[in-house]
């Protein structure tokens, strides 16, 4: 059945059968294959996007389910010019990342918490950042690179 | 150029922020998985339900007929194409004389199946969905056999035997120093710790889970295999010479962006050569990405060593005498380096930072029904560690020394150092690492933190370990000598381009470490170029010359060395060819920030005129020098590398619960040079929070009586979160390597091997109170509760 959602600022129609997930029709339909998929049990975080402003875990939802809504991918986030988004740009300033596998949906949580948390605090992204698994980083950079973003996010 | 005048360049010490990021940050990496070739189909496995059966009969009839099936392959279909089992890349001789056992290791079940998740039979269609669906309708009769899963079942008399050709699941008896000499230390020492400890075993877990792609052109007769690994010329060449009979020129394999390894890409895999070898029978382009619950079943798993330990000393806590025995679980096959790491890996890292003057290790491997077992961040030197420090605290305390003097008294302080264990470390200063990790701890002010903790109700305990490994494997011929069936070197290509920019093609795979960032700056400090003038292409067979890969902590002190190596003639033509232009000979050249002076005048030239001029030869000596500015060269390294540190950490237990915290946790490493300090950091916390999952939290579990794998999704087996570990202190001491042309030692696996018993032993530290004297990792708090309760009774 065809799905229509705005992706990225793009209106887009997805033809796909039923039991096709969100992660699957932005992967495999519309190639945006920034999104990750690191598990099968919505643990690991890799997949997140935003719909309709809000982190969610994009193995766990159905296409249908979205029908309408406005979704954000790691693609979508960066300045029209290529000029990243100040979360982004904590991460690297900040090595908030290493093999960049579970990048795409640390980043895109990290927007969402930071959204509706101007000062988050260190406890606060630890907790927050609990759904996002990260192998390579040891968390620590991560951390620090959500501050700094979370700063520079509220200038 | 040597390591002092090395470290003295620009960029050197500077953490350049990554190349590699604005990709990774914007969706734009490149994984396997997001890679989809014309016309290709798409891959399931079909795999053992089972921990050990006999497969009796396959119909693949209903499965061959389903929608959109493009091809069902078997065993039989292997054996009748001649396919080969994969190899074992190291062979380890018995203390018999006798080699290995090393039974077959079929692509696709060969009659048996030996562990739960084991490839009986692959299913290509043109989507996932179709070939799940047509999995499913593959007929597989079993005739379930008893399982073995630990070293206990697999050695005990009339155990099920899983090969022929170890019919008592025995795959070798190994062992390395004076077995006499250290019995009769140990029969007269004045004390004598004993210990016994089981090393869990580990799921890797890398973020992107195992993917390939195989592909085949009847055109130009070439294989194409994407596939994320962490060495894409091992996989050929094993995959070519010894299971495939193909020639190496007409394979290509392509590690793209590979999102993590930590040793479980190392490997050649049975999926990557059924998709080489079914791309070319089905004539399709194939894709395969394992799902997370298949990486738990097949990925190669780490660690799982049972041991027993005797440490002998004197009256005055000097180490007299160490004795290790060791059972090590291989799981059912022989994974490609699975059996160094239990022998060559491990043993000989068991002198530790100390000069203890006799030891002696055995080792006996055995076959189980479970995934094989192979190298996992550190590979024997964590399993090493883990022992040595913990009888280590545990001789202290027995003693009635602090764990930290018992370390001084015992530290090697002369170097280069002869080991009893085969190992010649070339330099180090443990004291300096000692000292400043105590500083960096504040252990000055723990017992005003115990007291405090001891207000509360909370015990509070500190544990230290002193950890050293050996890294930048390896020279060949030692290697060879020890059994490995390949080189250990490094290769590196340095193109200069006719304006001055550069690529750099390095054997040496990045997935995660930075090397297109650092060794970038190694470059730029040497032309004395901009670091965006140089970019490093890594990864493909196609492209770069030769490679050994990444593992080990050995690309800088190896992959980089074989770039300073080619740099060094880079550097060499060039001032031949600056010479020329500025009409002088090229002893009298200087090269240096970039310029190329004539010694003694006021005479110079730019390197990027020169490169120029290397490709536009107008005014050239072409009687004597070729045209081009490019080079290649090879490393083979003259030793190991020897990184080392001491790790101190702190924590607080709850005791009515076992709740433990991890409260403050510092970290000393001798790396040598440090090249990108950011880098390195990264590399440290990454490791000490793999580290401290296996000490508290991660532990991958067979049931013992099906050999079903209990812990097999991320909601059961426990992997480290942001939340669970606190920010760590990190401090750095350089006593630069020896032995290569950067100084450098090495950092990826470190955190990993250094942290595992400085959190067992502050946990036994705090609890010591309470009579606990033994705990096996993980310390969780379900089990550190357990060993509270049976202290009490």
């Amino acid at each position: 059945m065809p799905v229509q959602l705005q992706v990225n600022g793009r209106s887009v129609t997805v033809d796909a059968a039923d039991n096709t997930l969100l992660v699957q029709a932005l992967r495999e339909h519309l190639k945006l294959t920034g999104t990750h998929v690191g598990c099968d049990t919505a643990q690991c975080g890799a997949c997140t996007v935003h719909v309709n402003g809000n982190a969610v875990k994009s193995c766990n939802v159905l296409l249908a389910q979205v029908a309408g809504a406005t979704i954000t991918t790691i693609e979508g986030i960066a300045a029209p010019d290529g000029t990243m988004h100040p979360m982004q740009a904590a991460f690297k300033e900040c090595h908030g990342l290493q093999c960049g596998f579970c990048t795409p949906g640390m980043v895109m949580n990290a927007i969402d918490l930071c959204k509706h948390n101007p000062k988050v605090t260190e406890q606060e992204i630890r907790q927050q950042l609990e759904g996002n698994i990260c192998r390579c980083t040891g968390y620590q950079n991560i951390v620090l690179s959500v501050k700094q973003g979370a700063a520079a996010m509220s200038v | 150029m040597g390591a002092i005048e090395f470290d003295k360049l620009p960029h050197i010490g500077e953490s350049v922020r990554r190349k590699e990021d604005y990709r990774f940050l914007t969706g734009a990496g490149n994984y396997t998985d997001d890679i989809n070739l014309a016309n290709q189909a798409t891959c399931v496995f079909v795999r053992s339900p089972h921990a050990h059966a006999l497969v009796k009969n396959i119909d693949v009839s209903k499965a061959k007929a389903a929608p959109g099936v493009v091809g069902v392959l078997t065993g039989a279909d292997v054996a009748a194409d001649n396919i080969n089992g994969l190899p074992c890349g190291w062979l380890i001789t018995s203390i018999d004389g006798q080699p290995m056992k090393e039974p077959p290791h079929p692509i696709l079940a060969q009659g048996r199946v030996r562990h739960v998740g084991d490839q009986v039979c692959m299913v290509v269609a043109e989507t996932l969905e179709q070939a799940k669906n047509a999995a499913e309708l593959v007929e597989v009769e079993y005739e379930p056999l008893p399982a073995v899963v630990n070293v206990s079942q697999a050695s005990a008399n009339g155990a099920s035997a899983l090969h022929d050709a170890a019919p008592d699941n025995h795959c070798y008896k190994w062992a390395i120093g004076d077995k006499a000499a250290v019995d009769a230390v140990i029969k007269t020492a004045a004390h004598v710790t004993k210990l016994d400890l089981y090393n869990n075993r580990l799921v890797p877990n890398a973020m992107e889970p195992r993917a390939a792609i195989g592909s085949y052109s009847r055109a130009t007769e070439e294989y194409t295999l994407y596939v994320s690994n962490q060495n894409p010329h091992v996989e050929r060449l094993l995959m070519t010479a010894f299971v495939m009979g193909l020639p190496e020129h007409k394979v290509r394999v392509i590690a793209p962006d590979v999102g993590g390894g930590f040793g479980s890409k190392i490997y050649l895999y049975a999926e990557d050569v059924c998709l080489t070898w079914a791309a070319k029978k089905l004539n399709r382009s194939i894709g395969w990405t394992a799902e997370r619950s298949e990486s738990f079943l097949t990925d190669a798993h780490g660690r799982d060593h049972q041991s027993h330990a005797e440490l002998a000393l004197d009256k005055d806590g000097k180490f007299l005498a160490l004795k290790v025995h060791t059972d090590a679980n291989l799981g059912a096959y022989l994974s490609t380096f699975a059996t160094a790491v239990p022998t060559i890996l491990y043993a000989t890292l068991l002198a530790g930072q100390y000069s203890t003057p006799q030891v002696y290790v055995e080792v006996d491997a055995w076959f189980t029904n479970t995934a094989p077992v192979d190298a996992y961040r550190g590979a024997g030197r964590p399993e090493a560690t883990y022992l040595l420090e913990r009888i280590v605290s545990r001789a202290a305390w027995e003693l009635g020394l602090g764990q930290d003097e018992i370390r001084r008294r015992n530290f090697i302080t002369t170097f280069p150092y002869q080991t009893p264990v085969a190992l010649q470390y070339d330099v180090g200063d443990y004291h300096a690492c000692m000292d400043s990790a105590q500083k960096l701890a504040d252990v000055a002010g723990f017992a005003a933190r115990r007291a405090e903790s001891e207000g509360k109700g909370l015990k509070r305990g500190i544990g230290y370990s002193s950890y050293i490994e050996a890294c930048g494997i390896a020279p060949s011929n030692i290697a060879g000598a020890l059994g490995a069936r390949a080189g250990l070197f490094e290769c590196g290509e340095i193109r200069v381009h006719p304006t001055g920019s550069v690529t750099v093609f390095t054997g040496s795979h990045s997935h995660g470490q930075g090397h297109e960032t650092t060794f970038a700056q190694v470059v730029a400090a040497r032309l004395g170029i901009a670091v965006d003038q140089v970019d490093v292409v890594h990864g493909d067979t196609g492209r770069v010359p030769f490679g050994m890969g990444t593992y080990g902590s050995r690309s800088i002190s190896v992959g980089g060395a074989a770039i300073m190596k080619a740099l060094d003639k880079i550097e060499n033509k060039a001032k031949k060819i600056a010479a020329h232009l500025l009409e002088s000979s090229d002893t009298d050249i200087d090269f240096a920030n970039g310029e190329f002076t004539v010694r003694g005048t006021d005479k110079k030239i730019a390197f990027g005129a020169v490169a120029l001029t290397a490709y536009v030869p107008h005014n050239y000596p072409l009687d004597k020098l070729e045209p081009g500015l490019n080079e290649t060269a090879f490393y083979d390294p003259t030793n190991f590398t020897f990184p080392a540190g001491t790790y101190i950490c702190e924590v607080e237990i709850n005791p009515e619960t076992g709740e433990t915290r991890v409260d403050r946790f510092s970290a000393v490493d001798d790396f040598g040079t440090i090249i990108n300090p950011m880098i390195v950091e990264g590399q440290v916390h990454g490791g000490i929070v793999q580290g401290l999952g296996q000490a508290m939290i991660e532990d991958c579990v067979y049931d013992t009586e099906t050999g079903q794998l209990l812990t097999g999704s991320f909601m059961d087996y426990a992997m480290p979160r942001a939340s669970d570990f606190p920010t760590f202190k990190l401090g750095t001491v350089c006593t630069p390597c020896t032995h290569n042309p950067l100084g450098t030692k090495g950092c990826g696996e470190a955190g990993a091997i250094g942290s595992p018993p400085a959190l067992i032993n502050a946990v036994l530290d705090a609890l010591s109170s309470l009579g606990v004297k033994d705990l096996d990792m993980p310390a969780s708090s379900h089990r550190v509760w357990q060993a509270i309760q049976k202290a009490k009774a």
